[in-house]
């Protein structure tokens, strides 16, 4: 037996731990805590970075757009619509049991408190983020009459709500407020 | 190396005698593709898209450098200079048409190659890392192919990128932020063009690093045969120089010439015209559907429409579709008979082809447009694929009586039974 395992033999204690365990054990672990140290900045990185997070909420005045009709615009790099709902929409949104709903949500809550007319949501399909028809003149609304996502066949209704197809919720409401009657503030 | 009578590296000139001293790379290669490769006599043309495959991806790798001195990958201007190379860029445009129909070129080898391994047994014992790494393989190469058709920056490019990064949304509770951190950003923008065509620039040599793996692991027990019966001697094997390199050879020859036909006179028959629209974040094309070779599994992520219990439709298309080629990992393990070659097994046989069959089917539906009846085949379809892998092999493997196996490959081959080892 050679001075070195004699030493280690004597450092083993009864439950097989040796002393020099820890050294191994504290090293690695060191070594593993700076290495997620370094990865954490490495897989951040690809997150959106402050210029695209800088997003100065924007100003839409609403007042050109006609009852029944809508119109695109941009917010956060993706298409916001701003619909004027007719009478005949908002009682056919309201027509329907909200509870009966896959994402069960009523027109008024969709909308601010006396501007029901104002449908306001961002013009991102939920299945899969394609940009549904129906806000622009002549296109398609799908069997409900409000948007028709034609990448895989989801229908909206005139409270943009989900009723048919893959996608599973409603078009998003973004964060607005009415600067004035006709100006909205999104963001 | 495989087996005792392969034969033996021996270099003549002084130069090489030199160089295996020093460095014995030509050693290594004489082992791996040369007359030190004992190789089955019997191997169909089956086992000819392998090195398809390997030829392709250099050649995608060749144009991929050339187009990436001209391109810039920017959103503002990545159309623009796509256009640029087609247009004033001398040779642009057929070497952009190369890369482009090259992919479709390196997908329709490797599904053959990938098929030929389902068909004759290539992932069963001892082969099941050969067949692991090549799922690893696949997945690297239809990553690197999707990023590389979102560089153009196109309608379909834009949209794909939108579809597909938007299957991430689907996961519960952390799925938008991994899809904001793939994007870097809401939606695809400038970030996700860069990082795109990083990664697709990288993921060309990392699976050059994996072919590299899979050929080591390849070379541990030799190559599968049409028989699926084990080599039992050298009268079984020929050296792979010069028989295979031969026989690769004058395969590669139609390859090119089938390729040269599809560069020069059909260049944009694979592709869509929409993608020469720049993209526009404001309309979505009317029918976004993938490349070709996605198309089976674009069928399989559009063919739920339906909630299923609490699960959201949705979720239940993406799990489905990534399940379908992850499925393929546990393959080894759900095929239990000892019968490789699917020659010898009569009612897989069948399966396979309905299973062929049904690929088509969801091929069909995955290019059409997201309405009945294609709905519904792909539900068909799609199920019966994954029949075939849970159900129908694991069941088949215990009730299916194989036909008799030959004695040997050389038996197989002469139809003689096999007399002394001459």
């Amino acid at each position: 037996m050679t001075a070195l395992e004699a030493s280690d033999s004597v450092a083993v204690a009864d439950d097989g731990v040796r002393r020099r365990d820890f050294i191994n054990i504290a090293a690695v672990s060191f070594a593993g805590a700076g290495l997620v140290a370094t990865v954490i900045p490495l897989v951040n990185q690809m997150n959106p970075s402050a210029d695209v997070l800088a997003l100065a909420s924007i100003e839409v005045d609403v007042s050109a757009i006609q009852s029944g009709q809508a119109i695109k615009t941009m917010w956060r790099k993706q298409p916001v619509f701003i619909r004027n709902l007719t009478p005949q929409e908002i009682e056919a949104a309201n027509a329907v049991d909200a509870a009966t709903l896959r994402d069960p949500q009523t027109l008024a809550e969709r909308t601010k408190p006396g501007k029901e007319n104002w449908l306001i949501t961002m013009g991102v399909c939920t299945h899969l983020g394609c940009v549904p028809l129906g806000a622009g003149e002549g296109e398609n609304r799908g069997e409900y009459g409000g948007y028709f996502c034609p990448c895989h066949g989801s229908s909206y209704d005139t409270a943009a709500r989900i009723r048919k197809g893959p996608a599973p919720t409603n078009l998003l409401v973004p964060e607005y407020n009415f600067a004035s009657d006709t100006v909205v503030t999104i963001g | 190396m495989s087996f005792s009578w392969a034969r033996h590296y021996e270099p003549s000139h002084p130069f090489m005698k030199w160089m295996d001293e020093k460095l014995p790379m030509p050693r290594l290669v004489y082992n791996a593709v040369g007359a030190g490769y004992p190789t089955p006599r019997n191997l169909n043309y089956f086992w000819n898209f392998g090195s398809l495959a390997g030829i392709a991806l250099v050649m995608q790798i060749v144009t991929g450098i050339i187009l990436a001195m001209h391109y810039a990958a920017n959103a503002g201007i990545a159309f623009d200079s796509v256009e640029h190379i087609m247009r004033d860029v001398n040779s642009g445009w057929m070497i952009r048409y190369a890369h482009a129909n090259g992919a479709s070129f390196f997908f329709i080898a490797i599904y053959i190659h990938i098929g030929r391994g389902l068909y004759f047994g290539s992932y069963k014992a001892p082969r099941e890392m050969i067949w692991l790494l090549g799922v690893v393989i696949y997945l690297l190469a239809m990553a690197t192919a999707f990023m590389g058709y979102v560089l153009p920056w196109g309608q379909m490019s834009f949209w794909g990128a939108q579809v597909i990064t938007g299957l991430f949304a689907a996961i519960p509770v952390v799925g938008e932020p991994i899809q904001q951190w793939l994007l870097g950003g809401f939606a695809p923008d400038n970030a996700a063009l860069n990082r795109f065509f990083s990664l697709h620039y990288l993921l060309p040599f990392v699976i050059m690093g994996v072919i590299i793996l899979h050929i080591w692991a390849l070379h541990i027990p030799g190559s599968n045969n049409p028989t699926g019966v084990d080599v039992k001697g050298p009268q079984d094997t020929v050296p792979f120089h010069p028989y295979y390199t031969a026989k690769d050879g004058w395969t590669l020859g139609l390859f090119l010439i089938a390729f040269s036909i599809m560069v020069f006179f059909l260049p944009n028959a694979l592709g869509h015209a929409d993608n020469y629209i720049p993209a526009n974040p404001l309309s979505t094309p009317a029918h976004i559907v993938p490349e070709w070779y996605f198309w089976p599994w674009y069928a399989i992520l559009r063919a739920f429409t339906f909630d299923f219990f609490f699960i959201p439709a949705k979720l239940l298309g993406v799990v489905a579709m990534f399940g379908a080629i992850l499925v393929w990992f546990f393959l080894p393990w759900l095929d239990t008979s000892p019968v490789r070659s699917g020659h010898y097994r009569p009612k897989m046989r069948i399966a396979f082809f309905i299973l062929l069959v049904a690929t088509a089917v969801l091929f069909y539906c995955g290019g059409a447009p997201a309405e009945e009846p294609f709905v519904m085949m792909s539900q068909i379809a799609g199920a019966y694929y994954f029949a075939y892998f849970l159900i129908i092999l694991p069941v088949l493997s215990r009730l299916e009586r194989p036909l008799p196996l030959p004695n040997s490959i050389t038996e197989s081959v002469t139809g003689k039974p096999l007399e002394q080892a001459s």
